[in-house]
């Protein structure tokens, strides 16, 4: 333990709070775009799909740029965000959110849709021929029949957002005691030839990724009840 | 009362045709039997009456009731029509009980909803009545295929719905659970009053449930009308063709006798009276359709006997109701295994068709 005393534990709460956050934010955005994406016809739902899969296939700095570009302080949405919080957003742990959030919403929204395409459509049919509005269909019917799928999802979200890295240090930077998540202070760690502490983090990064994935698995695994059971 | 005229176009599926769902149903029965092979467009009716799938022209009236009109841009929500729909394989919520299924229908239903003790009140009504009480506390996955089926029904009358819809309900189950379901449905109708669309491809299902019976072949209404009519006097070759029961063989009416009311046919050289047929007329041809059920086959030679055809037997077959012959000239009939004993060694049998099963089919 004297070595672990030394250890600065703000990058592993910083990266718990941001994941946390992230998650909530996905769950919430995620599985409306998941939904409208799976249910509706709607003119421009391929290049909205498109656009969704783009943080996956782009390089992580490119992104960073690209937000980087649309968020700082000049650009008109930064202004808006600084306006209404009193401060910027880029280098703050606010922008790690949003670069968690691209992180790990894609794969989400990806895999949540297929869920919820999967749901035999005769449930949700049967009822709304019983009266029941789309937004009640939603939370009676559809989301309680994928809500393995999406409690083993939204783990493996928490997972992915607790490990972004390209993207955060592009918008949030690497300022200690602010802005350094886990993932960047094992970078920070490894540049400044700290192998110590790099191994401490490294271990402490794979632990919490095991022991979201086992039971993310586990309710993956867990069938879903078919019509004709 | 229902009175829906739907049209509905829907784009050529890979490798086929376009279909086109053109009928215009009118029915003021207990329930109407939508009758037809598989792709007919009998689902398709179902889902535009439920308001699943949108017609592109049109008008749907159901009790007073506009559902659609695509005149007047009237498309009303499945979720305002109150139409239970009963699916195959009854589509029960599997993560909720059956009470919890009831109650899920009744809080949903469309306005105006029954307050507390009423609703309440109502679903148990309906676990009594269709004796659920006891097992109002299980999920769908612990019910047998009959309970599901009980269950599937409450849960789509206790909305006390306007009109009853129900697809194929009985496909896949076994004759007992059939049998079941019929009488299920049957009291229902006699106790409830819902008007009921049963859409079905079997001819006994038909035959067990409707009042007025339409046939739906490739999009198009071919027949409509009381069950007895439709089914022992079809109106044309087709739809002889798709119940399945008849022989349809080539025929010329020789005679006709509005006196006596008969008339003579004749087919392959041999002649059989039938009954006077009206708004024909000597010399015309056509097709004569008997029911294969309503032959009798018996031996060669013994006595000759009244409008019989002497035949060739071509082949014989085992089936589950006993054996099914066939003759030279295409006519097929079936006789008890017992009665076949006693035919067996013949090459030609006599066939006796009697008089009132004679129909006759213009070409």
């Amino acid at each position: 333990m004297g070595t672990l005393s030394g250890i600065d534990w703000f990058p592993l709460w910083l990266s718990l709070r941001v994941a946390a956050l992230a998650t909530a934010a996905v769950l919430v955005i995620g599985t409306w775009v998941a939904y409208m994406l799976s249910h509706k016809t709607f003119r421009g739902k391929d290049l909205i799909d498109s656009l969704i899969t783009l943080p996956l296939v782009l390089p992580p700095t490119v992104l960073g740029y690209y937000l980087l570009v649309l968020l700082s302080r000049s650009s008109p949405l930064g202004h808006v965000y600084e306006s209404i919080f009193g401060q910027p957003l880029v280098f703050t742990w606010q922008a790690a959110v949003v670069a968690a959030f691209l992180h790990s919403a894609p794969l989400f929204i990806k895999a949540v849709r297929a869920a919820l395409e999967s749901i035999d459509h005769r449930y949700e049919l049967a009822a709304h021929s019983l009266g029941a509005s789309e937004l009640r269909t939603f939370f009676f019917v559809t989301l309680p029949l994928a809500r393995n799928s999406l409690s083993a999802l939204a783990a493996l979200c928490f997972a992915r957002a607790l490990g972004d890295f390209g993207v955060t240090i592009m918008l949030a930077g690497n300022i200690p005691g602010r802005t350094q998540t886990l993932s960047v202070a094992i970078y920070d760690a490894v540049e400044s030839g700290n192998g110590g502490l790099a191994r401490v983090l490294v271990i402490i990064v794979s632990l919490a990724a095991i022991a979201i994935l086992w039971p993310a698995n586990w309710l993956a695994r867990r069938t879903k009840p078919g019509i004709a059971g | 009362m229902i009175d829906a005229r739907i049209v509905k176009r829907l784009p050529a599926a890979q490798g086929g045709d376009p279909f086109e769902l053109n009928v215009h149903l009118r029915s003021e029965s207990p329930v109407t039997v939508l009758l037809g092979a598989s792709g007919a467009g009998k689902t398709l009716t179902l889902n535009c009456l439920a308001g699943f799938a949108h017609p592109d022209e049109g008008r749907i009236l159901v009790q007073d009731q506009l559902f659609f009109d695509a005149a007047a841009g009237v498309h009303l929500a499945p979720q305002k029509r109150r139409c239970g729909y009963i699916f195959q394989d009854h589509a029960l919520f599997p993560h909720m009980t059956v009470r919890q299924n009831l109650r899920f229908a009744i809080q949903s239903s469309p306005p105006p909803r029954p307050g507390r003790l009423e609703r309440h009140r109502r679903i148990q009504e309906m676990l009594e009545a269709f004796e659920l009480a006891d097992l109002s506390n299980r999920q769908p996955h612990e019910l047998s295929g009959g309970q599901k089926q009980r269950a599937s029904i409450a849960r789509a009358l206790v909305i006390q719905p306007r009109l009853l819809l129900l697809d194929e309900p009985t496909r896949g189950l076994d004759a007992r659970l059939r049998a079941s379901f019929y009488q299920i449905l049957l009291s229902t109708k006699a106790k409830l009053k819902v008007p009921m669309i049963v859409v079905t491809h079997a001819l006994d299902e038909c035959f067990e449930l409707a009042d007025t019976v339409c046939v739906i072949d490739r999009g198009r209404l071919l027949q409509t009308g009381p069950k007895e009519q439709v089914i022992a006097r079809p109106g044309s070759v087709e739809l002889a063709r798709l119940l399945g029961i008849y022989n349809l063989l080539p025929a010329e009416i020789t005679h006709l006798d509005p006196g006596r009311k008969l008339s003579r046919l004749r087919l392959a050289g041999q002649e059989i009276e039938g009954p006077y047929l009206p708004a024909t007329l000597r010399g015309d041809s056509g097709w004569l359709c008997v029911p294969r059920h309503e032959l009798k086959v018996l031996p060669y030679p013994p006595q000759a006997g009244d409008n019989q055809l002497l035949l060739e037997v071509a082949s014989s077959s085992v089936t589950a109701r006993g054996v099914q012959l066939e003759f030279a000239n295409g006519l097929v009939a079936e006789v008890s295994q017992s009665d076949y004993e006693d035919l067996r060694g013949s090459r030609e049998l006599r066939v006796a068709v009697p008089r009132g099963a004679v129909h006759f089919l213009a070409r």
